[in-house]
């Protein structure tokens, strides 16, 4: 337990060090929030129908552009080598990895949902269901692209490739996410979908840790 | 199990496929016209879809396919990674782009059918979704195969993402599933009635065992290709790193 909190608290010092990776996927998400209502029109009445979808796909597209680095550091520097020596199981130590992302990158990519959903007029019945779900749904982003982030280790165009490996295996996330809110708005219990994300972060945490680490024993053979 | 580990030597398996390729190739030459003019010719006409049911003949089966495809590439990456045989890794990638092109007929027929039936191309029906994401799926694992210089990390890394896709493709069927009823209140009139009548049936059993030899049929040739090709760049990589024959009196006249 304790050279877990080890691994993750250099993860965190690392990312506390250089805060500009965090602040680009934000940035990034703002400014893709905001293309939006240039491209479909202001109309209040859209934008908070799309609201909810909009802001899920381009928190998805954020967490990808942050994705790409996650162990890629790392990799190249040979540190990883090192780590792969540790007592600590490998698993843990991409576990790590993926908590330190979720937590420098995902958090502040929750904190800014409700500002953005604020600009695209969504019913303020939307909220909860919308911070609630972003909360279990993120998770499951950090793992699942962990795994597409470590498939492509040393790949040519890795971070293009990565986007389109992991993208698809998210999109129950994204239905769920995005559906969470619908059903909140339409005034339905949102226990459901929230069930089902969290069902969906549980079972990446088993598997997903476990799959990276195979993925990054095979790439520093 | 040990009995099916002697096929794991390619020379093994090259000689097997050469003796059973003429086989399944004139197979599915003989079963896929023989479905087509059954299906095309001699089978009834839907009472409600007309003629356009006979899309069905090609859809139908090629949907299986895409799907049967992507369990044998999981199975082969399975295999390679717990066993390490490099043939299972060669049979995965032959794998991957078939299927990915049953896919694509899948989704081209579908559309076809669409049209006179749903009165447009393309509706984001929760089949026609799934196979969509399948085919990004099937295209994802040929492109990270082909992303490393080093083939070995290509192998280790499409399989592991082909066995992560394998357990989310239910995922994504069960989450399309619900999205869709969400979405979209039965407002098409799906295809697959209960029963289907053997006039139909025939046929589509005969384009379905088709199709699975025209699999086999593809993947051999694919797979020797990528033998000889794997045998190729194993010589010329030898030969780079062998010393040049008489080369070392070239070396001392020159210093």
């Amino acid at each position: 337990m304790t050279a877990f909190a080890a691994a993750l608290g250099r993860e965190l010092r690392l990312a506390i060090r250089e805060p500009g990776e965090a602040a680009a996927a934000v940035m990034f998400f703002v400014l893709a929030t905001m293309l939006f209502p240039f491209g479909v029109g202001p109309e209040a009445n859209l934008l908070a129908r799309i609201a909810a979808g909009v802001l899920w796909v381009a928190a998805l597209l954020a967490a990808m552009l942050s994705l790409e680095r996650l162990f890629l550091g790392d990799y190249e520097d040979g540190s990883f080598e090192i780590l792969a020596l540790a007592p600590l199981p490998l698993s843990l130590i991409v576990g790590a990895k993926m908590l330190a992302h979720w937590l420098t990158t995902c958090i502040p990519l929750i904190v800014a949902t409700p500002l953005m959903a604020v600009l695209l007029d969504l019913d303020t019945g939307g909220y909860f269901a919308l911070v609630a779900a972003m909360a279990l749904g993120t998770p499951t982003i950090s793992l699942v692209g962990g795994v597409g982030a470590a498939l492509t280790l040393g790949a040519r165009r890795g971070g293009m490739l990565l986007s389109v490996l992991v993208l698809p295996l998210l999109i129950p996330v994204l239905i769920f996410g995005a559906g969470a809110v619908d059903a909140a708005l339409a005034g339905h219990a949102v226990r459901q979908q929230l069930m089902v994300l969290a069902a969906m972060f549980l079972a990446a945490s088993a598997l997903c840790p476990w799959a990276a680490a195979a993925a990054v024993r095979q790439a520093l053979e | 199990m040990s009995g099916l580990h002697r096929f794991a030597s390619p020379a093994r398996f090259l000689r097997l496929a050469d003796r059973i390729q003429p086989w399944t190739a004139w197979t599915a030459a003989i079963l896929i016209g023989a479905g087509l003019a059954v299906g095309f010719g001699f089978s009834p006409p839907d009472y409600q879809q007309g003629d356009t049911v006979r899309i069905m003949y090609v859809h139908v089966p090629s949907a299986w396919m895409a799907l049967f495809c992507y369990a044998a590439m999981a199975v082969c990456a399975a295999a390679g990674l717990i066993w390490r045989h490099p043939l299972a890794h060669v049979i995965a990638h032959g794998a991957a782009p078939i299927g990915a092109c049953f896919t694509i007929v899948c989704l081209a027929t579908g559309m076809l059918w669409g049209k006179p039936m749903w009165g447009r191309w393309w509706a984001w029906d929760a089949r026609l979704t799934s196979v969509l994401i399948l085919l990004f799926l099937y295209l994802g694992y040929i492109a990270l195969a082909n992303a490393f210089d080093n083939t070995t990390r290509g192998d280790r890394s499409s399989a592991i993402l082909a066995l992560v896709g394998a357990v989310n493709l239910p995922v994504i069927k069960f989450s399309v599933d619900w999205w869709n009823t969400l979405h979209q209140p039965a407002s098409v009139t799906r295809i697959g009635a209960p029963a289907i009548h053997s006039s139909m049936l025939t046929p589509l059993l005969l384009m379905a065992a088709g199709f699975m030899c025209l699999f086999a049929t593809l993947l051999f040739i694919r797979v020797r290709a990528a033998l000889l090709e794997r045998r190729l760049r194993a010589l010329r990589h030898a030969r780079a790193h062998a010393p040049p024959a008489g080369g070392m009196d070239t070396g001392t006249t020159l210093s």
